[in-house]
């Protein structure tokens, strides 16, 4: 496959950073073949901004710090970043109309992490405008679309993210999960995905969707991968008052989830190295609503973990299909509140025409937001108005307290790890929602219980449908808070046992 | 019918922290426009607010003066409304859990000492401002621009009770809370700048009514004598709408100073609904115990107990132990002056500091932190009264040289270099007792008379000849034996 960048034929960031550092292949050779790729798959809508010598201008850093034998982990490792992080060198759209032409005076925090880890960016990456959407198709540069099937969403929010990670244009991608943004479209384009802990990567320079539940989080093939990118930017950052200084005794800094991440992975021994692994199985997570293909994967791959010595235990998280709506009103509040900011006035979108400074607003705003981040405003806007906050925004934080303690009573009492599905189907067709906006809502069951609670999860590819186009079909891993290293080593045997993430879309 | 005025006041105090409550801007007045905002004042996308504890230390530091609870865990909200000098479009303010919780201020309205006490107080950042005159756009036409330096300017917002009942008293109270905020350092007091606002919730009812009436609520006084004329014209608007048979509607009031009235400017039926709710940026603020002490050992002692003591210890009345405890540069001024007095003298330093000194800075409008006359000056000057030196008079006059800077302000000095010293000798006082009286045998006559004034005509003659130098005393007496 003559199109195919350079770094696709290497197994991993590991192998492509020792061939980098060998100097086998230059990080500007695989900048290159990497930008031809992305212009040559430009039909997947995957990027939304390019700067070809701004890639390059990092590609050439990193080629100096690997000769001079001072390259670190990720040094010239091709990756790109959802357009919800901003930098200074790559404009910030959100995928949207509101920011069409913003570029951000400073970097988001992930993204100077990854560059000082040696990481050459791409670009910037599709997704749902403001990471509101679950298929990319609110993005307002159009939707992105699934390496595997043209006409499948490839997910969202971090829908680009996903696709490009699929279609081999990057080893890896950042993305962000509000209530499921990075899992939900790893599991519907086959590659990995994972979304730490609340608090321990920072959300400086994200921009804002639900504050207490935003989380920024890797994509890339594997869980080995995942950690490459994981550990450099889990670190606490003054810079977000929510971010954690301490995780569960140990610094939140970077080596943190390597350490977790290595201890986990020599503990595991012999021909069942999983022994002793006791997995939660959630039967609210095998409802009505599971399409047959997807439960049939899981379970297999279930039984792969039997096989690798772990054992299967019934967990109930009894207020699952509660988490849609405590997750659709208390994501809407804050977003509401966190996009008022955009009004015309100091940036962003300026209606052409207006009356005075109210109407300016109301203009600029009602032609800058597309129709589902309208949609959630208005909805965010009526549940925190007085005289309905206690019905609503009070009564969906008692359920989300209540949801956090149902996870806690399953770790504490029954298992080490939850799994279950991440999605009740696979990837729909593009439009196929479009007459009914909350039926993409309804498919969130599976992830928002876990951005409510800010555990860590991670999704990772299990099998594939049957039709004609085989769609993949995504592993949910939930571990308690602060284990991602853990989650990312139990992710790991599993992929040392299947080749369900080696799978790649043929090109159309 | 006789009326009682309720009046609340809720007052903005800029704290006096170096950089912004949610960023690391200077809070510096005056810079050019938007010199001091960056991407958290402006609302960038991707921006956080990160809590400036010192703005949190002011905030204790108030609470401990006025004997409030400090919430060991309070809560930032959101309060959301549009405006373009609000550049998130929210304000992050408390609502439900303030950091301050109750406390009273004690004051004095003439010599009657009241105590009020508070709601709360709560931290919260203040807006940008809007420049609509003289501002052009970028392409010179007229326009509306906005300077952000001023948002994120970390506020104070102090609640009272509604428990004043006259304009006189709710001044008296803005005064004191005034002179507090200032003596603990926590604002610069500069009301022209902004520093310190009221907005007065006035209400009246028929003496004896339990219940509240209807309150309007009168924004931004920034000045004590708008906000004494703006409670008394809203009162009195309000006694002579319902005198007319109308009904008071509960709406917010702009006043307005050149034409003495307040005007409405919106009423709560239009007022935004704030849609309050916990902001998710920023975690509950938690206060241990050990902070709130290490802040109550670092506090100065208070107006309060300094004016108690100086009652109590310096025997001040208690008026003057008030006024000189109005404002903590007076009060350390007096106590350095009184320290370096005999015991029982203070009161001398008390009546020079609040009579010639204060009168002198006001008419050259100098600090007293920038007086030409010293502490340790005003008590040498102070000690050539009580010695008899100089008459409290001719003291009067070595101030003046002295602030004129005269013999570099050594009263000492003055005094010599004028020949000012008292004449104590009796000898030289007789004397001139002698040539007064025989050159006014017609006065001397009067007095025999029985005309006591006759004396005092004496008494000035005397002092006239000996150029004010005389010592009083002794003229009395001296004169009064020649006359027996």
């Amino acid at each position: 496959m003559s199109t195919m960048p350079l770094h696709t034929e290497f197994d991993s960031i590991e192998a492509l950073g020792a061939a980098l550092r060998q100097g086998k292949v230059s990080a500007v050779e695989l900048a290159d073949s990497a930008l031809d790729a992305v212009q040559a798959r430009s039909d997947l809508n995957a990027f939304l901004h390019v700067d070809a010598e701004l890639t390059r201008a990092q590609a050439q850093t990193a080629d100096a710090l690997l000769s001079q034998g001072r390259g670190g982990s990720l040094t010239g490792i091709p990756i790109a970043h959802k357009d919800v992080f901003v930098t200074r060198g790559w404009r910030t759209t959100a995928a949207s109309k509101m920011l069409a032409d913003y570029t951000s005076p400073f970097d988001a925090t992930v993204v100077s992490l990854l560059e000082q880890a040696g990481a050459v960016s791409l670009g910037k990456l599709n997704c749902d405008e403001f990471a509101m959407g679950s298929g990319n198709e609110n993005s307002a540069f159009g939707p992105a679309r699934n390496p595997w099937d043209a006409d499948a969403v490839p997910g969202g929010s971090s829908g680009g993210s996903a696709a490009a990670v699929a279609a081999g244009l990057v080893m890896a991608a950042t993305g962000t999960d509000t209530g499921g943004s990075v899992r939900q479209p790893a599991a519907l384009c086959g590659v990995s995905g994972i979304k730490p802990t609340y608090g321990t990567v920072s959300r400086f320079g994200m921009v804002a969707f639900g504050s207490s539940l935003d989380q920024a989080g890797p994509l890339a093939r594997h869980a080995r991968d995942l950690l490459e990118l994981l550990d450099p930017i889990s670190a606490f950052d003054e810079r977000d008052a929510t971010s954690l200084p301490d995780c569960d005794g140990a610094a939140n800094k970077p080596g943190r989830v390597r350490a977790d991440f290595d201890a986990a992975r020599s503990a595991q021994q012999g021909g069942k190295p999983l022994q002793g692994l006791r997995i939660g199985v959630p039967a609210e997570f095998f409802n009505e609503g599971l399409s047959p293909e997807v439960a049939q994967a899981v379970e297999a791959a279930l039984q792969t973990y039997e096989s690798l010595g772990a054992r299967r235990v019934e967990v109930s998280l009894p207020r699952t299909k509660l988490s849609i709506p405590a997750y659709y009103v208390i994501a809407p509040a804050e977003a509401s509140s966190n996009l008022s900011r955009y009004d015309g006035v100091r940036y962003g979108h300026r209606s052409a025409s207006y009356g005075d400074l109210a109407d300016m607003t109301s203009r600029s705003r009602a032609e800058g937001f597309g129709p589902e981040v309208l949609r959630r405003i208005l909805v965010g806007t009526y549940v925190l108005c007085h005289g309905y906050y206690d019905a609503y925004y009070l009564q969906a934080q008692r359920i989300r307290r209540l949801i956090a303690q149902d996870f806690q009573q399953a770790f504490a009492n029954h298992c080490d790890v939850i799994m279950g599905p991440v999605t009740p189907t696979v990837a729909k067709r593009i439009g196929e929602n479009r007459d009914d906006p909350t039926a993409d809502w309804l498919a969130d069951v599976y992830t928002l219980g876990v951005s409510l609670a800010g555990l860590p999860a991670m999704s990772i590819p299990c099998g594939f449908s049957g039709s004609a186009k085989p769609l993949p079909i995504g592993l949910q891993l939930i571990g308690n808070y602060f284990r991602e290293g853990q989650l990312l080593a139990i992710a790991d045997r599993f992929q040392q046992a299947t080749d369900w993430h080696q799978r790649k879309p043929e090109q159309q | 019918m006789e009326w009682e005025i309720v009046i609340g006041l809720e007052t903005h105090t800029q704290l006096a922290t170096e950089s912004k409550i949610f960023s690391n801007s200077s809070t510096r007045f005056g810079a050019a426009p938007n010199t001091q905002a960056n991407e958290v004042d402006m609302a960038l996308p991707g921006s956080l607010p990160v809590l400036n504890r010192g703005a949190v230390e002011c905030a204790i530091r108030f609470g401990l003066a006025i004997g409030a609870h400090i919430a060991p865990r309070s809560v930032f909200a959101r309060k959301n409304y549009f405006y373009p000098d609000l550049p998130k479009n929210y304000q992050i303010s408390q609502f439900e859990l303030p950091v301050v919780q109750g406390g009273s201020l004690r004051f004095f309205v003439g010599d009657q000492e009241h105590t009020v006490n508070l709601t709360r107080a709560h931290l919260e950042e203040d807006a940008g401002k809007s420049l609509h005159e003289n501002f052009t756009g970028p392409h010179g036409e007229s326009s509306t621009g906005i300077d952000l330096n001023r948002a994120g300017t970390p506020l104070l917002e102090i609640v009272s009770e509604p428990e004043m009942r006259s304009a006189a008293e709710a001044v008296a109270y803005a005064r004191a809370l005034h002179a507090l905020v200032v003596w603990l350092g926590i604002c610069d007091g500069n009301m022209q700048e902004g520093s310190f606002r009221c907005d007065a919730n006035v209400s009246v009812r028929p003496k004896g009514q339990a219940e509240f009436g209807t309150r309007c609520e009168i924004k931004n006084l920034n000045s004590f004598r708008f906000l004494e004329r703006a409670i008394q014209y809203e009162a009195r608007r309000q006694i002579e709408l319902i005198e007319d048979g109308g009904t008071v509607r509960q709406e917010t009031r702009l006043y307005d100073a050149d034409r003495d009235e307040t005007r409405s400017m919106r009423s709560k039926e239009d007022s935004d609904d704030y849609r309050y709710f916990p902001d998710p940026d920023l975690p509950p603020l938690a206060i241990t115990a050990g902070w709130v002490e290490r802040i109550k050992a670092e506090l100065p002692e208070l107006p309060d107990a300094k004016r108690r003591r100086f009652e109590t210890e310096l025997g001040l009345t208690a008026y003057d132990a008030a006024q000189l405890t109005m404002d903590r540069a007076y009060a350390d001024y007096f106590e350095q002056a009184a320290a370096q007095l005999p015991q029982g003298q203070a009161k001398l330093a008390a009546n020079w500091i609040l009579g010639e000194l204060s009168a002198t800075l006001n008419r050259d409008e100098i600090d007293i932190a920038q007086s030409r006359v010293t502490p340790a000056a005003l008590t040498a000057l102070i000690a050539r009264i009580i010695d008899g030196t100089v008459s409290n008079k001719i003291a009067r006059d070595v101030f003046g040289a002295m602030w004129a800077g005269e013999q570099d302000g050594n009263p000492d000095a003055i005094i010599e270099a004028r020949g000012l010293k008292q004449i104590s000798d009796s000898g030289a006082i007789g004397a001139m007792i002698d040539e007064v009286l025989a050159a006014n045998p017609a006065i001397v006559e009067q007095y025999r008379a029985g005309k006591d004034k006759a004396f005092n005509s004496l008494v000035g003659q005397i002092m006239k000849a000996a150029k004010g130098k005389a010592n009083p005393q002794q003229v009395n007496q001296l004169l009064k034996e020649k006359l027996s």
